[in-house]
This record gives C-alpha cells, sequence and structure tokens, in this order.
C-alpha cells in the first residue's frame, strides 16, 4: 500500500447517503448473537468500558468508589477482565490514578473546557496540561463546533493539532458532539478532520447532549477509519459513547466494529464503550449465561 | 487479588464443558485482555422449526377441497440446503388443470363475479391478517423449500405478501375511482404461472389483484417450490373463501403450465419466469382473446458515478446482487462503475463480501443460503467456468462453505468485455460482472446494451444525473441510491425480452380488467 500523506480538502470529504447508513446499520442488528459468541461478546464489552463519572458534584470518595469498580466489577463472577479505563475530570486524575494503582487501567481525562469547550485556546491547552501532569494517560477533548458549523475547518484542524501536541504521550480522544453537528455528511468531514490532525481516537459524543452515540453515526465514523486507515496505513481507535446501556446494543456495536473494521480493532486498544450504567447490565446478562436465571440489579453494586 | 480471580477463571472455563471462550491471556497488568468475540464465524443461531407443520403429503387443491391427482402420484420436494426429503406433493396433469379451471369458472359465473366488491375485499383483507398470524410458519418453510435465509422470508417475502393483499383489498370497491368512465369488469378466470425465486411473494402478488377485480384463480406454483402455495390453500380454505374462487395445481411446469395456456376457458394468462417460455406462451395465445402478461428474465444494470456516497452505494450493490442468491429476475448483476472510483469501489466489494456468510439458510445469521436446486446450481457453475475461460479475473469470498447441500459462494467477475457471455446472459446467482465507463452517454449504451430491460440502478448524489439516467435507462425499474425496493403500490414489469405488463399498483390491477 502506498502511504498517501497528503491532506485533503475538507470541503470535499466523502458524502454519505442517510437512508442507506440506517439501513446497514440496522443490518448488524439482525445478527443472532448465541452460545459462545456471546459470552465472548459480553467479555470483550466489559474489557472496553471507560467507566466514566462527569458530574460537577463529583467527590474523591466517588472517584475512588468508581476506580475500586473498575478493578472488581463483580467478584462473585471469577475471572471476569478489568474495565478499559476510568474517565474523570482533569480535578480528580491525581485521586484516580493513585486508586488504580498499578493494576494497568488507564486514566481518561476530559479536557478543553468539556463539554461545551467555549474557551480560549489557552485555556483548553493548559487545561489538557494539567490533566496530562496529573497522570492521565488518555485526553478526551471536545472539538469547536461552532468553528466547525461556520466551515472554519482549518481552525477546527489546528486547534486539534495543538491539543495533541499538549498532550505528550498520552493518547488523544477527540469528541465530535455527533448530536449538535445533526448530519452524517458533518460526522464524516469532522471524523476526517480529526483524524488528519492527530486524533488517536474519535469519540462520538461528550454524553451531555441528546442525541448521543447511535449505530448509523457509529457506522460512519468507522467507515471513515477505515478510508484513513487504507490512505495512511494508520490505525485509528473509536469510541461511541452515551447511550449505550444494554448489552444487546453493544453486542450488535461489536457486530459492526467486526464487520467493519475486522479483528485488528476488536480490543480495548482499538475500541472504547463510553458509557456508567452499561457495565451492570453486561454483568446481569453475563450472571444469567452462567446462572441460567436474572438476578435482580441489587445484586450488583451501583457504584 | 485479581490476578488469583482469574487463576480461578482459568480452571473453571477449562473446566465448563459448553463454553470455548478463548483463554484470558493476562499480560502482566491485566488491561488488553484478549478476548476473541469470534474469529470466523458466530455461533449457530437457527430458527427453530417446530412451529412449522409440514404433512407427510400434499394434494391439489380444488373447488375448496384438497384431492388427489388424477394420476394419483407424488413427486418429492427437497430441502436444497441438506438435499433431504421434506414431503411429498401431487403430481397433476391436464385432467386436473380441466378439472380446476371448471371449479374456478363455475365459481366466477355463481359466487365471485357477482358478489358486492364490498363483500370480496372482506374475504381478501381475512387473507392477509392470516398470513401475518402465520408468518412464522410461512417463512421457515418458504426457507426450508426454497434455500433463502430465514432473514429474508422472515423480512422480506412474508410481510411484503401480506402487504400485497392487504393494498389490492383496499381497491376492491373502488375500482370505478381507480379506472373513472371505464366501467371495469372483470375478465373471468385467470390462469397464473408462478416461478420458483418468491414462491409465497409471487403468488401473493398474482392472487391477490386477481381476486381484487372480481376474477377467480388456477394458479401453479413452481414444482420445487410449491409448499408456501398450498399452504396458503390451506389459509384461503380457512378463511372460507367461495370454493372454487382460488384452485391451486402443482405438478410439472411443462405439461400442466401448457394446458393451462391452452386450456379455452382460461381469460387470461400471467406468467413469470424464463424468457424462453415467455415466448413459447405468447406463440401459444396468439390468435386467442386471452390477456397476457409476462414477467421474465432480467441482466440489471447498476451504475456507480464518482460523486456517489460510496460505501453505501457498495452496501446496495452487494443487496442488489446477492439478495436471495441472486435468484432475482430483477437483480444488479451488470455493475458499471466510473473509472475514477474503480479502486476504490472493488476494495470495499472485496471487504464486504468477506463479511457475507454463505450457510444453513435457516440461521438467521446467514446472508446467502442455499440455490435453489442442482440444475440451478450447474448452471452458475456453467457460467463460472465461462468467465473463467474468457479470460475475466475471479474474486470469489473465501468463507467457510457447508459439506452439503447446493452452494455457490459470492462471486465478482472483474476485467470483462461487454461481449463476453457472463454480461450479455442471465445468471440467475450470485455472480456479479464488474465492468467501468467514463462518460454518462458511454454508461447508457452499455446499460440498454442487452436484450432485457427489467431493472437498473444509479448511485449518484446528484439529483439532476438522477433524472437524467432514469428517462434514458430502458428498464422498468430504475432505482436511484437504493436497489431492489418493492412495494404493493409500485407497478414492476420490463421492457423487451423481459416481457410486459406491470404488476402492483394500479397497473397491477388493470391488467386483470377489461377497460
Amino acid at each position: 500500500m502506498i502511504a498517501d500523506k497528503t491532506i485533503p480538502d475538507f470541503r470535499y470529504t466523502p458524502t454519505i447517503d442517510q437512508v442507506g447508513v440506517e439501513e446497514r446499520a440496522s443490518r448488524f442488528t439482525k445478527r443472532s448473537i448465541k452460545a459462545e459468541t456471546k459470552l465472548n461478546g459480553l467479555l470483550l464489552t466489559l474489557n472496553m468500558i471507560d467507566l466514566t463519572t462527569l458530574e460537577g458534584k463529583d467527590t474523591d470518595g466517588k472517584v475512588k468508589q468508581l476506580c475500586y469498580k473498575a478493578q472488581h466489577l463483580h467478584d462473585a463472577y471469577p475471572g471476569l477482565p478489568t474495565v478499559a479505563a476510568v474517565c474523570v475530570y482533569p480535578s480528580m486524575v491525581s485521586v484516580a490514578k493513585k486508586a488504580v494503582g498499578d493494576s494497568g487501567i488507564k486514566i481518561a481525562s476530559v479536557a478543553t473546557a468539556f463539554p461545551s469547550g467555549q474557551a480560549s485556546l489557552k485555556v483548553k491547552i493548559d487545561d489538557t496540561k494539567f490533566a496530562v501532569n496529573e497522570g492521565a494517560d488518555e485526553i478526551d477533548m471536545v472539538i469547536s463546533r461552532g468553528k466547525f458549523l461556520q466551515g472554519e475547518y482549518n481552525y477546527v484542524f489546528d486547534e486539534i493539532a495543538t491539543i495533541k501536541e499538549a498532550c505528550g504521550t498520552a493518547r488523544l480522544k477527540v469528541i465530535l458532539e455527533t448530536g449538535e453537528l445533526v448530519t452524517l455528511d458533518k460526522v464524516r468531514r469532522a471524523s476526517d478532520i480529526a483524524m488528519y490532525a492527530g486524533a488517536d481516537f474519535i469519540k462520538t459524543s461528550t454524553g451531555k447532549i441528546s442525541p448521543a452515540a447511535t449505530m448509523p453515526v457509529t457506522l460512519v465514523m468507522l467507515e471513515a477509519i477505515r478510508d484513513f486507515y487504507y490512505k495512511t496505513g494508520k490505525m485509528i481507535a473509536m469510541k461511541p459513547a452515551g447511550g449505550i446501556s444494554k448489552s444487546k446494543l453493544a453486542l450488535h456495536y461489536l457486530v459492526m466494529l467486526k464487520e467493519t473494521l475486522g479483528d485488528a480493532w476488536m480490543n480495548n486498544e482499538w475500541f472504547r464503550f463510553g458509557a456508567s450504567s452499561l457495565a451492570n447490565d453486561v454483568l446481569m446478562q453475563l450472571e444469567k449465561e452462567r446462572t441460567g436465571v436474572y438476578q435482580s440489579s441489587n445484586y450488583f453494586s451501583i457504584d | 487479588m485479581f490476578i488469583m480471580a482469574k487463576a480461578i477463571a482459568k480452571k473453571k472455563i477449562t473446566t465448563a464443558k459448553s463454553t470455548t471462550v478463548k483463554k484470558v491471556e493476562t499480560k502482566a497488568k491485566n488491561i488488553t485482555v484478549k478476548l476473541s468475540f469470534d474469529t470466523l464465524h458466530y455461533a449457530p443461531a437457527p430458527e427453530s422449526k417446530s412451529s412449522a407443520k409440514i404433512d407427510a403429503q400434499y394434494n391439489l387443491f380444488i373447488n375448496g377441497k384438497f384431492v388427489k391427482s388424477q394420476s394419483g402420484q407424488y413427486y418429492d420436494t427437497i430441502n436444497p440446503a441438506t438435499e433431504e426429503k421434506i414431503t411429498s406433493v401431487a403430481e397433476g396433469n391436464a385432467k386436473d388443470v380441466d378439472i380446476a379451471v371448471k371449479a374456478a369458472r363455475k365459481a366466477y359465473e355463481g359466487v365471485w363475479g357477482k358478489m358486492p366488491a364490498k363483500e370480496r375485499s372482506k374475504y381478501i383483507y381475512r387473507i392477509a391478517r392470516m398470513i401475518q398470524e402465520r408468518a412464522r410458519e410461512l417463512s421457515i418453510i418458504e426457507t426450508l423449500d426454497g434455500g433463502k435465509p430465514i432473514r429474508e422470508s422472515r423480512d422480506v417475502d412474508v410481510p411484503l405478501a401480506a402487504n400485497h393483499f392487504f393494498y389490492n383489498a383496499g381497491w376492491a370497491d373502488k375500482l370505478s375511482y381507480a379506472f373513472p368512465n371505464k366501467n371495469p369488469q372483470p375478465l373471468g378466470v385467470a390462469g397464473q404461472i408462478l416461478p420458483w425465486n418468491f414462491p409465497l411473494l409471487m403468488a401473493a402478488w398474482k392472487i391477490a389483484p386477481a381476486l381484487a377485480t372480481g376474477n377467480t384463480v388456477v394458479l401453479k406454483p413452481a414444482k420445487t417450490t410449491s409448499l408456501t402455495a398450498l399452504k396458503l390453500a390451506e389459509i384461503i380454505q380457512e378463511a372460507d373463501l367461495p370454493p372454487g374462487v382460488v384452485n391451486i395445481i402443482t405438478g410439472n411446469g411443462s405439461s400442466m403450465g401448457m394446458a393451462l395456456v391452452n386450456h379455452p376457458d382460461v381469460n387470461k394468462i400471467a406468467f413469470t419466469g424464463s424468457t424462453d417460455v415467455g415466448k413459447v406462451i405468447q406463440k401459444a395465445i396468439a390468435g386467442t382473446d386471452k390477456k397476457l402478461t409476462l414477467e421474465l428474465g432480467g441482466k440489471g444494470a447498476n451504475i456507480i458515478f464518482d460523486d456517489a456516497a460510496i460505501d453505501q452505494a457498495v452496501e446496495g450493490i452487494i443487496n442488489g446482487i446477492f439478495f436471495n442468491q441472486g435468484h432475482v429476475c430483477c437483480a444488479g448483476s451488470r455493475l458499471f462503475v466510473q473509472e475514477s472510483v474503480y479502486p476504490e469501489v472493488l476494495r470495499k466489494l472485496k471487504d464486504r463480501i468477506a463479511t457475507l456468510i454463505v450457510g444453513d439458510p435457516l440461521d438467521k445469521n446467514t446472508d446467502i443460503g442455499a440455490i435453489n436446486s442442482k440444475q440451478q446450481l450447474d448452471t452458475i457453475q456453467k457460467y463460472i467456468s465461462i468467465g473463467k475461460k474468457e479470460g475475466a479475473e475471479i474474486i470469489e469470498s473465501t468463507c467457510a462453505m457447508p459439506k452439503k447441500g447446493f452452494f455457490c459462494r459470492p462471486t465478482l467477475f472483474t476485467n470483462l468485455a461487454q461481449s463476453s457471455r457472463l454480461v450479455q446472459e442471465e445468471i440467475f446467482g450470485p455472480v456479479l460482472t464488474i465492468q467501468t465507463f467514463r462518460t454518462d452517454d458511454e454508461v447508457i449504451e452499455k446499460a440498454n446494451n442487452t436484450p432485457f430491460g427489467l431493472s437498473a440502478g444509479v448511485w449518484t448524489d446528484k439529483g439532476s444525473k438522477v433524472f437524467n439516467m432514469t428517462t434514458k435507462l430502458r428498464a422498468g425499474v430504475v432505482w436511484a441510491n437504493t436497489f431492489n425496493k418493492f412495494d404493493p403500490t409500485s407497478p414492476f414489469g420490463g421492457y423487451k425480452e423481459s416481457g410486459f405488463g406491470r404488476e402492483g399498483g394500479m397497473h397491477g390491477l388493470a391488467a386483470y380488467l377489461r377497460v
């Protein structure tokens, strides 16, 4: 493959046909995931979760609890994997980093005036550097949606590139906030800008805007990743976030991932679920698979 | 503590019988656990056969009753996915045709032709609802008998069959509004001959408008796929349709079909099938006052322009050719790609066929089921070897294939000439030919350069180009930015050797009326 390093003109990104995307996305949901495939999928889902708390009312205690849960999802079920990462605000990074210790769980921090991104570039850079210095392994930035919708693609590109520089060795997740971009054409364009500007991950949503992640939006982003990979030879990771709270839906996402990008992406280095309530639903399904009966939600810890 | 838990887990997992969970590799510090979702295919998810009741033997449905054929003989119908016998079906002959036509004539003169239209529509609505109620059973039998994936019979064939009855039921008492000042009158007895690719859907497609317009029916399903039509006969019996209004007779296509076509008391022939047989039928009824509609073969052109939404176009191409194993008269079997996007489209097609699952049609994850018969599989393979001989480049998926049954890999051919037999002739299987083009005029010329004219598809982001193409492509149906979409409200039919007359919509009603 000849790697094409030229940066395309983002005014002419590929067009997307919404009807076609929705049809294709619904086709993945027709796959019937059973037996060992289901069990494998559920375990994989747990391992791909970015366990998240992004509340104004977050306290050290809450974050510590979450970090414990990240390592001990449900000790009554032996052999469960841990989640992939814990995602918090920058002010909580040091607490979280200490709490996960050497478990190998990554600490992701939102930054760049999350969730609106309405701050000066300087503030955003400082926000990012602070989180990295506190020990964040991954930075979840938001793009300037206002600038993007105005057609200021160069501004958006430069901003992402600048934040990527501020990240140092931390992996950068670029949140497009697709719920504010509205059309799939724009989702595709924003995905291309983010990837060419240096994103390690592209991510759908902050979780603060509805709609958050949907299968059609995620599919468009996965296809953008595939095209980028074919052009440049570089793998980009994907993170749908918000709105995925049921196991069945998570399995549909895995089918979509497998059939769009293939097995190389089927691990938590290249795919994450941004979710807080998904883990317990998966645990409930796993217990059902193991014991044959559903247990009530009271059997699963909320934090 | 975590590591300990893991050790226990390993033990558990290796002892558990029912699971084949990949061992959880602990990379010093857990994190990138290599869990395999599935490497090759998904775990089997077969639809249970238990809700489909299949008798040991099926008789002809004449005059409201299931009766033995005059010959008293039966033939076996097999499941093309396993080559095992499903049941046996009565072998009719010309005498049975005569009895059925007489029953239909009597029902037309005595009851159905005189019945107020409102009453007629009640029966048709009832049939529609009963198809819905028995949708699961019908889709399982359709899949067992014909080899199509359960996903398709469940999501397309059966719901669409019900919709055709619903739609036509609505027209029954409104015909004078559909054809104002024309005093529309029924024709009498309609003889209908079905193909094997959409057995139930084609039955609905033909019976529903005939009944709505006040005609009575003698229907002959294809020999290899008669079961759902016979199930429909059960529904019609349960719906209490007056005896003789619908008669369903099974047996050999050439003898019984021709007996029906040549029967002097039949007023209308509706045939869906091959162009060769269509020509024979047209010759046979020349000089009679029988009305005729023919829906014959096709070699649909699917055209991708460089400004199309490529990923969605590729998906449309895949559905256009691999839907129902390519056993679709309007399949998009010739792909034309604009030169500048050819490498991209080809790569994406290759990626996509790698994810198609060929296998047990009853498995809900199967994308491509069994080829309908040994004979058809031989035809497809003949064309594949012709393609190889002609020097075309073949691209086949490498998916796992079932050991028994009639199956064919999804296949692409590139580097083909317009004069290649693969491009010129209907293959009726999961085989796509790919050609390139530079200009609009060139592709219109190439797309129309075929004896057929049933369907075409255009993929572009530009509305004006869609309209330019659709007015110039000589095909009965032209889809834009989609493919293989069917609806009872929309007429369907062909140009040239793809036949004449329309089925579906108001045009479909007209084919059963004297106006």
